[in-house]
């Protein structure tokens, strides 16, 4: 086919968006699946980014649980396609339960998944390595084009390549491009747009001795060629949609025939790579200079010297928490203002059992939503902005040695630190590990890093015990004690790390082998890609359990067992009129003595006995139950039971708190007793929001049940100790 | 048989990439560890290529090295993963 017309082709140059968009209405056209395919930093998520836009979505794989992100592109006017954008891989071996996506699609013909062709693309300046995965596709017998992607780079490292001889060597379209530019999408999706064949050219033959095995293979599953019957002998225990019989006829063939998968493989790359040299041959000319020495390499002497390099790392990580911390306040405000005001809104125009439903329970629990997403916007802008400059690479790079000996790994960290803002970004940025062990692991450790929500709690109840007295002349005896328990939490963190890693057992080997990217500017449009998709992520997954949460409290904290309720608010009522109460004062007293009687306030009486060992009574009962779906409901219940009305700020709270006497008429709050809750407050897991993100990471209930079951018991077992030891 | 050549050390080459000081170059004879052997062969670290010690990080490990005789790229690893690529 004529493509060689095709190759100067820029993006944008056939018809516009807008007229795109119309015609699809009007011409849906037939629907082509594609797979894209490449090597890590081959430019496959610029490429993606660039064919389909905002037509995104996130959905799993079927059967398996990573991510599969899809994507609708516009081809030509006549002709959309599916875009199924697989986990950059170095070659159809799988290493990964993530790179085992891309067998799985490719396995099984039959499957309604099966991509009718393959877009490869491949980093121009680095040709070699990144052919290996094209041969292999190739010779699946796959029809393939190649996205020769990066020709800028490969220009300035003096690599020219003559598109027209590789072509000609390759057997399948080659389109030379610059995604980041969007330099040669639209010839692309020219090309994309036609039937294509199957590629003409095979790279690699199997050694004859392997033939007999391989035929008996291939006929006794029918399937199209020799080089997916080996993959069949190789990969058998892992291959989805076969069957135990099919598994063992397999094996017995491997067994007959004596052969040996580590060795074949390892025979199979360098013979492929000894091919891939003899079309380089032909096809590129290498001028060499002694000043090719990459800029990477110079940003490396800095970036991750002894000193300079930490130093600058906690320069960014400054910078982070300043952005997530301040910068997030006035929209996290807004936000918060928004809800309220729609909650009064219809507080004032509606009344009923079913509107305080939606405002107390649902408007509140999706304001607890909604409230985080300008922190998870900024947290992942910075994170995929560190990534797409290939700085990450040197973070993990740096921090490797002193993660692992606490089971961790170097990229650990990030989620480690995002997790001081919030819990929630920070175990979605753990997707990053391809570690299964290490990742969970880390998710598991996160939220025991102190977030921002803890802070009011820490705030009163450091307030109420710690005097406000200079330390070695510089620090405060309050901020070395707020200090102190971001200490605590993350050594929590390490050590919990620790001991998993001598606890879990897998039989997956931990490598650190991964390609140092280029130093390159970020692309911002992939930054603003991944700012939506994983705000989206957050408010449509998380979203959902927390909502159901809400409405659950909401309701266990409006009702009460019988007629309860109302006797309490009439006592409360008459009660306040003798004691002369301002109208605030009375609402105050009578939703406290509410609160007391309904189904929350009998559960705080209920498991007093409990919480009593760790100095608790049962109005901070009320609040631990309250406080589980978001510890910062904490201050918010200890104001309602203690009566201080609903605009009191932290520090009327913290009077009341001061001013409450235990049955002997001593102060309640106790340095102990605060130090109990504090220590409380550090472990227990009380943050839906952080359950449901490792529900969406881990995809199934085990690992939040477990990380609710430890940190609770963490707290528990914790409180306990300082109370008992101290009192 | 010796179609496991790449996998099997030979006798007289017991200097690793492991063993390289920084800056020097050497030259891949074979990968000793060969489950591990598969992941660097497919990363480009074939029996024949050259590789250089690029740097190390501040802890002494992972190493960084360049791979290729034309400097293709930067590969990562730890130094007991280094340990398993001998040099010729």
């Amino acid at each position: 086919m004529a493509v060689g017309q095709l190759l100067t082709g820029r993006a944008g140059a056939g018809a516009s968006a807008a007229q795109l968009e119309y015609a699809a209405v009007r011409h849906p056209g037939p629907l082509t699946r594609i797979a894209l395919v490449g090597n890590p930093n081959s430019g496959k998520s610029s490429l993606f980014n660039q064919l389909t836009g905002l037509n995104q979505k996130v959905g799993n794989f079927p059967g398996v649980t990573v991510d599969r992100k899809t994507g609708l592109s516009q081809l030509t006017p006549q002709h959309r396609a599916e875009i199924i954008d697989l986990p950059g891989t170095y070659s159809l071996y799988p290493k990964s339960l993530d790179e085992k996506v891309i067998t799985d699609l490719f396995y099984d013909k039959t499957s309604p998944h099966y991509p009718d062709f393959v877009v490869v693309t491949v980093d121009a300046s680095n040709l070699r390595r990144n052919l290996l995965l094209f041969t292999q596709l190739a010779d699946l017998g796959l029809p393939t084009v190649l996205a020769l992607n990066m020709m800028d780079v490969a220009e300035q490292h003096g690599v020219h390549i003559d598109v027209a001889a590789l072509q000609q060597e390759l057997g399948v379209p080659v389109i030379p491009m610059n995604a980041r530019k969007g330099i040669g999408v639209a010839a692309l999706k020219i090309v994309m747009a036609q039937m294509l064949d199957a590629p003409t050219v095979q790279f690699y033959e199997p050694e004859a001795e392997l033939l007999p095995m391989i035929r008996q293979i291939r006929y006794y599953f029918n399937l199209h060629n020799d080089y997916l019957a080996l993959h069949y002998a190789h990969q058998y225990r892992h291959i989805r949609q076969l069957s135990a019989d099919d598994r063992a006829y397999i094996q017995e063939l491997v067994q007959q025939y004596g052969f040996e998968p580590t060795a074949r493989q390892a025979q199979e790359t360098i013979s492929r790579y000894a091919r891939i040299n003899d079309i380089l041959l032909n096809c590129v000319s290498v001028t060499r200079t002694e000043r090719n020495e990459p800029y990477s390499n110079r940003l490396d002497r800095v970036l991750t010297h002894k000193v300079w390099g930490y130093l600058i790392f906690f320069g960014v990580l400054f910078l982070m928490f300043q952005a997530v911390f301040a910068w997030a306040s006035w929209p996290m405000e807004l936000i918060d203002q928004g809800v309220a005001w729609i909650n009064g809104l219809i507080q004032t125009n509606f009344s009923g059992p079913l509107i305080n439903l939606l405002t107390e329970g649902v408007l509140a629990g999706l304001g607890g939503v909604l409230i985080f997403i300008p922190q998870i916007a900024l947290l992942f802008a910075f994170i995929a902005v560190l990534e797409e400059t290939g700085y990450m690479a040197r973070v993990t790079f740096m921090m490797d040695r002193i993660m692992r000996r606490f089971g961790l790994n170097g990229k650990s960290i990030v989620p480690l630190i995002s997790g001081v803002a919030c819990a929630v970004p920070a175990i979605m940025s753990a997707r990053t590990i391809e570690n299964r062990k290490d990742r969970l692991i880390t998710i598991f450790v996160t939220p025991l890093m102190s977030c921002s929500a803890r802070i009011p709690v820490y705030t009163v109840l450091i307030g109420l015990v710690v005097p406000d007295v200079p330390v070695l002349g510089v620090f405060n005896l309050r901020g070395v004690a707020l200090m102190g328990l971001y200490l605590l939490g993350f050594f929590a963190a390490i050590l919990s790390a620790w001991a998993m890693k001598l606890l879990l057992k897998t039989q997956e080997r931990s490598y650190f082998i991964m390609e140092f990217p280029v130093y390159r500017w970020p692309r911002w449009k992939n930054v603003a890609l991944t700012i939506v998709e994983k705000v989206k992520t957050f408010v449509l997954q998380a979203g959902k359990v927390i909502l159901a949460i809400s409405i659950l409290l909401w309701v266990l904290a409006s009702y009460g067992p019988g007629t309860d309720m109302e006797r309490a608010e009439a006592q409360a009522r008459t009660e306040a009129a003798r004691r002369r109460l301002t109208p605030e004062q009375t609402d105050a007293h009578v939703a406290s003595e509410k609160l007391e009687s309904s189904y929350a306030g009998r559960f705080g009486h209920f498991i007093e006995p409990a919480i009593r060992p760790l100095g608790f009574d049962w109005k901070i009962g009320i609040s631990l139950l309250t406080s589980f779906a978001a510890r910062e409901v904490f201050v918010g219940t200890m104001s309602t039971i203690y009566s201080v009305g609903q605009d009191a700020d932290e520090l009327t709270v913290q009077q009341k708190l001061a001013a409450e006497k235990d049955d002997n008429g001593q102060p309640f709050f106790t340095p102990v007793r605060a130090f109990s809750l504090l220590v409380f407050y550090v472990f227990a897991m009380q943050c839906m929001s952080t359950l449901a993100a490792t529900y969406r990471e881990t995809k199934g209930w085990k690992w939040p049940i477990l990380q609710l079951v430890y940190m609770t018991g963490l707290a528990y077992v914790s409180s306990l100790l300082v109370y008992q030891l101290l009192k | 048989m010796s179609s496991r050549s790449p996998l099997a050390p030979s006798a007289a080459a017991p200097r690793s990439v492991k063993d390289l000081q920084l800056g020097e170059s050497g030259t891949i004879c074979c990968l000793k560890d060969p489950e591990m052997a598969l992941k660097l062969l497919e990363m480009g670290c074939i029996p024949g290529t050259r590789v250089r010690l690029n740097s190390r990080a501040p802890l002494g490990c992972p190493i960084t090295l360049v791979v290729g005789d034309t400097a293709d790229y930067t590969l990562s690893l730890r130094v007991s993963e280094a340990a398993t690529i001998l040099l010729k």
